[in-house]
């Protein structure tokens, strides 16, 4: 399993709270599939911070569509941790 | 997709506006009366959504100081101060700012916006880190997104979650800009700057205050929040501006930094606008020496702000936050809101709305801010115009 495999395992486990029980995979779009709205954004991403220990920059954001995106940038941040 | 297919969201929203009959994003003020008083829709209305916290606009010093600049400097400086040059009005205000708040000195940009942004950008750029409240104005995100350093939210009034990533920054820590504000513009709670200091001290670092919301609102002389706390010595950068507590406007910064002078040589937000108008800088040295000579208006100011507070508190009203020149009130959605607005609004008082998603945390608010210029009878007023609402919130 690679690094970003693992984080993305984590990362699915981890959104169960925000996904009103709908499927999530590696192509699961925040807003357009889980209907998430800037405020659920705000606290997911709150949420995802504290499990890695890491704070993902403002400006990174835009480029964060799916699952995997959020997953790229989160073990981006650790590679340079 | 088109140049104009991004506002087609936009587009929408305006017209579920429409389809209300309700523009509150398109006010006219007829009729300007008094700094508490307007024509609205042919309307006598009280302005209680101003911003005015001293009511200095229509202060008869101010006017003949700003009066005298123009009829004496002319009607603008036609460019900015690198290109044409600094009138003798802009440094002086400069320096009368450094000296009010005791720091070696001070920039005036041409608004608070600009102050914001030309700071924080020349600060922080490609490489530096910005840690902001989450809460912070949007002059504060644009001036990191300018500037192109990495920006960092921490929680609203968090100082516990302002360590921990400051912490995750290692070295980066101690060069990092920390950016606060005094008086938050929505919901009118304040920093806990304190706390705020605290972690800074641990941890190192630059802390920045936009004093926005309370210069000339707290503080023993009017200096701000950091006056109040008694913490000017631990805050490096405080931003403020003129056109809320002076009534003109126009924006600032002052610190103790040497190498204050020459962000005026690196910041683009500074160089490459126009600078303020000789009448403004006139009326704003005018209204800095009336905060200067006494306390009488700050004390009228909280003393209408208490009362305000308590009345709508009485009527059952959810509040944002303590007594405070903002007095938020926290409705359930946003038809709701502009409903109760515009209902205020023809029971002539003018307040603001503020929706999702410029609100924290998702919440509608009906925002008013007091003014030093409201009599008891105007505050009477516009609590009266709330409890005839009351069954609607």
């Amino acid at each position: 399993m690679t690094e970003y495999d693992r984080i993305l395992a984590d990362l699915i486990k981890g959104l169960a709270p925000f996904t009103n029980g709908k499927t999530v995979t590696e192509n699961t779009e925040l807003v357009g599939d889980l209907d998430l709205d800037s405020l659920k954004i705000m606290e997911l991403l709150l949420f995802v911070e504290d499990s890695f220990d890491i704070s993902i920059p403002v400006s990174i954001l835009p480029d964060v569509k799916t699952v995997g995106d959020l997953a790229k940038q989160v073990e981006k941040i650790l590679g340079n941790a | 997709m088109g140049l104009f297919t991004k506002f087609d969201g936009l587009a929408a929203g305006r017209a579920e506006l429409g389809a209300l009959g309700i523009d509150p994003f398109a006010v006219k003020i007829e009729k300007i009366i008094s700094p508490t008083e307007g024509i609205i829709h042919g309307r006598h209305t009280i302005l209680a959504g101003t911003n005015n916290y001293l009511g200095l606009t229509f202060n008869p010093e101010c006017i003949a100081s700003a009066r005298l600049a123009l009829e004496n400097e002319g009607t603008g400086t036609t460019g900015s101060r690198m290109a044409n040059g600094s009138y003798s009005g802009h440094r002086n205000l400069e320096k009368e700012l450094a000296a009010f708040y005791g720091k070696r000195d001070a920039i005036v940009f041409s608004t608070g916006y600009v102050a914001n942004l030309g700071m924080i950008s020349t600060l922080a750029g490609p490489g530096d880190v910005v840690l902001l409240d989450a809460d912070c104005h949007a002059c504060i995100y644009d001036g990191c997104r300018l500037g192109g350093a990495e920006t960092i939210r921490f929680r609203h009034n968090d100082a516990e979650d302002l360590a921990k990533r400051l912490r995750r920054l290692g070295s980066r820590a101690a060069e990092a800009l920390i950016v606060v504000e005094g008086i938050y513009s929505m919901l009118g709670d304040r920093a806990p700057l304190k706390e705020i200091v605290a972690v800074k001290r641990e941890f190192g670092g630059y802390l920045m205050v936009d004093e926005a919301h309370s210069f000339g609102v707290l503080g023993e002389r009017g200096c701000g929040l950091v006056e109040e706390l008694g913490i000017m010595d631990d805050v490096d950068f405080i931003v403020g501006t003129f056109s809320k507590s002076l009534g003109c406007a126009g924006g600032f910064c002052v610190s103790n930094m040497p190498e204050l002078d020459l962000i005026r040589y690196a910041s683009r937000p500074y160089i490459f606008t126009a600078s303020p108008a000789p009448a403004t800088i006139a009326s704003a040295r005018q209204a800095l020496r009336i905060l200067e000579s006494g306390k009488d208006l700050r004390q009228k100011l909280h003393d209408n702000a208490a009362r305000l507070h308590a009345g709508l508190a009485a009527l059952g009203y959810t509040l944002g936050g303590p007594p405070s020149p903002v007095v938020a009130v926290v409705l359930e959605g946003k038809v709701e809101a502009l409903q109760f607005w515009d209902s205020l609004l023809k029971l002539g008082v003018y307040v603001n709305l503020m929706l999702p998603p410029a609100t924290p945390n998702g919440v509608s608010l009906i925002r008013c801010s007091v003014s030093a210029a409201h009599t008891s009878e105007q505050i009477d007023a516009v609590c009266a115009a709330f409890a005839k609402l009351r069954t609607k919130a």
